[in-house]
């Protein structure tokens, strides 16, 4: 999710008329009429044939299918593979859709996570409160949608067990996790409950620094890193598929590994 | 497919059954947008010094490539899973693609490097359309194998593991696509040279 890589959609229309100004003159109008055949879909660039609707709804639909596919696949009983601390990356890269002197800087002795939806407890959990819960830790490798991948070393309490004990309703499909800066990221219950799911406050035994997300991170080695949202300031349990900032784009809602 | 294997004129019979030209057809299609999109998806983190030409990739970025990809796969699978299926039933692998003896694909590569390869009987396979031809279905099995160890590196660990870990199952993926791109490169060319193999897996004569 290098900033570097990504441009969602924001050049799309230079390219259309870039990948139409190359274009043979015969061929030219037909794509503009909008008779691009299978072959110039193959061909050109493609994110012609994206921006058409009618495309862009079949992709999706046949996104939609693949997140149930991996639903289907997923096993809360699966663990990801663990690593010894020999093999975690260092540096381990900064990750974002910013520059990293962007990263949001959130005030931890003001800091309160809000919890919302279908849960008992809606009370504000401080910083010292969260500390408290029962540590656990975890090697694993982050995976990048990119393709890249990083292996770290993360602490924190697991997800299933503060569900607990704000007396969430497990029976509900989502959870909701709303970010510093204003990323969004909705995540499956199952996902929520897997006993590697985990909201993390350190990084290699260290409070997590700044750039991996000050003051708490989700960390799912089951999901590719946009699926594992930092900076996390509230969270709603609920029946709503919210969306998020990669999912809305057009990245899988499900993103798993 | 009785047919096939009873006709006794050779000039008459049917060189490739209809679901070996559907399954190829729609499996051209397949591959093309795997290989568009996957170079694309490869732009976001290469492997080598290079990137492919955004000209030539398809998806325009990162997510519509990834919803290209993750579609075709499909139609790549099942499609490929028919093909298999049928191969293997029918007896059209072994009947024309084995044996395959060495001394036999080194004698038709010398002769092919020399332009003496005869290419009459469509519906024999030289020993280098053997190979070629067994290589890249093997490179289909390895390619889709590799990008489930890819896809799924925690659910299909197992498989990752095998494939050398996810890094390794990277470059495998990789390799298996420029295997299956040369061998497109050799026989689109080829078939052009031949324009009634072109026909043959058109109208099946």
């Amino acid at each position: 999710m290098r900033k570097r890589h990504i441009v969602p959609g924001v050049d799309a229309e230079s390219l259309i008329k870039d990948a139409v100004r190359i274009m043979p003159d015969p061929m030219r109008r037909n794509f503009l009429r909008g008779a691009a055949s299978l072959g110039a879909l193959t061909f050109l660039t493609g994110c012609d044939i994206i921006d058409s609707d009618a495309a862009e709804g079949v992709l999706r639909k046949i996104s939609e299918f693949n997140d149930a596919a991996q639903a289907a696949i997923f096993s809360r009983a699966k663990l990801a593979p663990v690593y010894p601390e020999s093999a975690i990356t260092r540096p381990f890269p900064f990750n974002g859709y910013y520059d990293e002197d962007d990263a949001p800087v959130v005030d931890g002795k003001t800091y309160k996570l809000e919890v919302s939806g279908l849960v008992e407890n809606k009370k504000p959990w401080t910083l010292d409160e969260l500390y408290a819960l029962p540590q656990v830790s975890q090697i694993t490798r982050h995976i990048c949608v990119e393709g890249w991948s990083a292996i770290g070393s993360w602490q924190g309490a697991t997800l299933s067990e503060f569900l607990k004990r704000v007396g969430a309703d497990t029976r509900a499909k989502y959870i909701w996790f709303k970010c510093a800066e204003g990323y969004t990221n909705t995540i499956d219950m199952p996902t929520a409950l897997h006993p590697q799911t985990q909201m993390t406050f350190k990084f290699d035994n260290k409070i997590l620094p700044r750039s991996y997300g000050f003051p708490m991170k989700i960390r799912m080695p089951t999901k590719l890193g946009y699926k594992n949202p930092k900076y996390v300031v509230a969270m709603e349990v609920t029946n709503v598929d919210h969306g998020g900032y990669w999912e809305d784009q057009g990245y899988n809602w499900f993103g798993g590994s | 497919m009785t047919a096939e294997a009873m006709t006794t004129s050779p000039a008459e019979a049917t060189i490739h059954p209809l679901w070996v030209r559907i399954t190829h057809w729609i499996n051209a299609v397949a591959i093309l947008v795997m290989v568009g999109s996957g170079w694309q998806i490869y732009n976001a983190s290469p492997l080598f010094d290079f990137t492919f030409s955004r000209s030539i990739t398809l998806g325009g970025w990162l997510g519509g490539a990834i919803q290209w990809h993750f579609a075709a796969m499909w139609v790549l699978v099942i499609n490929g899973l028919v093909y298999l299926t049928l191969g293997l039933a029918t007896g059209r692998f072994r009947r024309k693609l084995l044996p395959i003896y060495p001394s036999q694909v080194f004698a038709d590569v010398k002769a092919a490097l020399t332009f003496k390869l005869e290419h009459d009987d469509l519906s024999h396979y030289n020993a280098v359309q053997k190979v070629l031809y067994a290589g890249v279905i093997l490179c289909g099995i390895l390619i889709v194998l590799s990008g489930l160890a890819i896809w799924k590196p925690v659910q299909f660990q197992e498989l990752t593991t095998l494939f050398g870990g996810y890094n390794f199952a990277r470059y495998v993926h990789f390799f298996a696509m420029a295997a299956i791109v040369g061998f497109l490169v050799v026989h689109v060319a080829l078939a052009l040279l031949v324009p009634k193999s072109l026909r043959a897996m058109v109208t099946g004569r």
